[in-house]
């Protein structure tokens, strides 16, 4: 097969689904190739590091590149596939990638699964992805199709080897301007605390259920010297600055403590605290995925748990 | 500014999930139905849009029982709602494409919908219709700065506390993202009003899927250690492993 990966990057760095992707290329390309696609305004450096682990690296430079467009990635790819039909077109689960990749799709009149963890081509084309936020796995079969594209969930395929193959400039342009226009990065807010910074994290998901328990949370933090942090729930509803939240598009956090209240533990917040030393979660749905990444698990209620540990830690503190 | 609002009725997935006896569905039973919470989103931005700018918001719903989260809609501010009775389970292309069908003879300036469904999570179906109506279009929205008559800036979340800011021009298609507003709660009044507005029905016929759920089940996981006990027990053994690894 065929397998294309169209990398990403941004503000000068390559993000690792690019490599990724490039694994599960090459895994399952049988005798066909692995292709990265790189676009941007100077792509040079980025196309040397894929072209590592792809057989072949597509080099798509111009100036109206130089910050990611969907209308452009898509124009441009569009002119690439006309003489390189893929089998597979494989994108990057992330804020960009899912976001240009149904567009792409259904310009080819391709079929698309988003998020996808597992590629089966044994037998067609056959793959897992999961829905009702980690609670049930799905296998999906696509049906006869020419082409297909999938969109690849972050840190899933991180084994693999290099192939150390050759670099290609496309010497495509993009053939309009686009509608959309980009304008600027908006950097992160800063807050007084800096929860990557910090040993201990008590962090409150939507089991907290109000505001005014997270004075609850408050409290045990302060006892075991750490800082109080969220999943997106509380940080949607204001109970915690943005600055608080733990997850893909809030802070990436390794404590030596991680204790998860409430938090059932989506995908995007697991990214951003599986690497704690330790960690521990209360939740009362047994089936809550975040019991898949804790060390140690609590089925039952927080507000029952929670001040039992604190007094306790009052007393142990005199 | 008229504006669309692409609204799910969709399980929580808080609610008891489990695999039907097919092996390839979910069990209906103990399902708890509401408004996708994206899309929660996305009505309130159109309905403060609508209050700022005057015009009118027209919600859409696919699915036989999807009524009550139009009303829902409604009862929010919605001026009108179109229902789309399809039965099946409808893949994310043939949404958008029945989406497309029904609103085909609608005057809108805008299409707004939430990122995503809080079932299935694809992530589709607002771009999808975005690529066939050939729209600009921008996702994952968390801010609105400024609009008027021809043109939006928004903000999108990226990666790691990051959003980027962008301009589109009117009409185009946003999904925004959860958090871009504090969606108001349905008033006794509104409730009331929402029972003359109308909920017009568009029978539109869907294509056929290029997807087959083979299989539908649990996901295997590690399983963390479980520590169990009343909840002062529980407590001691917690201090008991935080003491070990010197947290305590």
């Amino acid at each position: 097969m065929k397998v294309f990966v169209v990398a990403e990057h941004r503000m000068n760095e390559l993000n690792p689904i690019s490599i990724e992707m490039l694994n599960l290329a090459n895994a399952i390309k049988g005798d066909g190739t692995s292709e990265a696609i790189v676009i941007g305004k100077d792509v040079g450096a980025f196309a040397e590091e894929l072209s590592k682990y792809a057989d072949v690296v597509w080099k798509i430079e111009d100036d109206s590149l130089e910050n990611y467009n969907p209308e452009l990635y898509v124009d441009v790819l569009l002119q690439l596939f006309a003489n390189n039909k893929p089998d597979v077109v494989l994108i990057g689960n992330t804020s960009c990638g899912s976001e240009f990749a149904p567009y792409l799709a259904a310009k080819m009149s391709a079929p698309i699964v988003t998020d996808v963890v597992a590629v089966d081509t044994s037998d067609g084309i056959k793959v897992s992805r999961y829905i009702f936020q980690g609670k049930l796995m799905t296998d999906l079969k696509l049906k006869d199709a020419e082409t297909c594209v999938l969109t690849i969930r972050q840190g899933v395929f991180k084994e693999g080897s290099e192939v150390n193959g050759e670099i290609k400039d496309s010497g495509i342009k993009p053939s309009k301007e686009p509608a959309r226009k980009f304008v600027r990065y908006i950097e992160p807010e800063v807050g007084e605390v800096d929860i990557s910074q910090a040993d201990v994290i008590v962090a409150v998901g939507r089991g907290i259920e109000d505001e005014s328990n997270i004075e609850l949370a408050e409290e045990l933090a302060e006892l075991l010297g750490g800082v109080v942090a969220g999943s997106r729930p509380v940080i949607d509803n204001g109970w915690l600055p943005k600055d608080r939240q733990v997850g893909i598009s809030g802070k990436i956090v390794k404590p030596k403590l991680y204790l998860a209240l409430g938090i059932s533990g989506a995908f995007q917040h697991v990214m951003g605290m599986k690497d704690s030393e330790l960690i521990i979660a209360i939740n009362k749905d047994p089936e809550a995925p975040i019991f898949g990444v804790a060390h140690y698990g609590i089925v039952g209620d927080i507000f029952e748990i929670v001040p039992e540990l604190v007094e306790k830690l009052h007393e142990i503190k005199g | 500014m008229n504006i669309i609002v692409l609204a799910k009725h969709a399980p929580d997935p808080e609610s008891e999930i489990n695999v039907a006896s097919d092996g390839k569905s979910v069990d209906e039973r103990g399902l708890v139905f509401d408004i996708n919470d994206w899309d929660r989103y996305a009505i309130e931005e159109a309905i403060r849009i609508k209050e700022e700018k005057g015009g009118e918001v027209v919600v859409v719903g696919v699915g036989s029982k999807c009524e009550d989260t139009l009303r829902k809609c409604l009862a929010m501010g919605a001026d009108r709602a179109i229902k789309i009775p399809v039965d099946t389970s409808l893949d994310a292309y043939q949404t958008a494409e029945v989406i497309k069908e029904a609103i085909k003879d609608e005057k809108f300036d805008l299409i707004l919908a939430g990122m995503m469904s809080q079932d299935l999570n694809n992530a589709q179906v607002g771009v999808l219709l975005a690529a066939m109506l050939d729209l600009p279009f921008a996702t994952a929205v968390s801010a609105i700065s400024s609009i008027d008559d021809n043109s939006l800036t928004v903000a999108r979340e990226l990666e790691g506390g990051y959003n980027e800011e962008v301009t589109l021009p009117i009409p185009c298609l946003i999904t925004v993202q959860s958090g871009i507003n504090e969606p108001r709660y349905v008033s006794i009044m509104g409730i009331k009003r929402a029972k003359t507005k109308e909920m017009k029905e568009v029978d539109v016929k869907p294509t056929i899927s290029t997807l087959e759920v083979e299989k539908m089940y649990l996901p295997p996981v590690k399983k963390a250690e479980l520590i169990e006990g009343d909840p002062s027990e529980i407590a001691e053994k917690l201090i008991e492993i935080l003491k070990d690894r010197g947290l305590v």
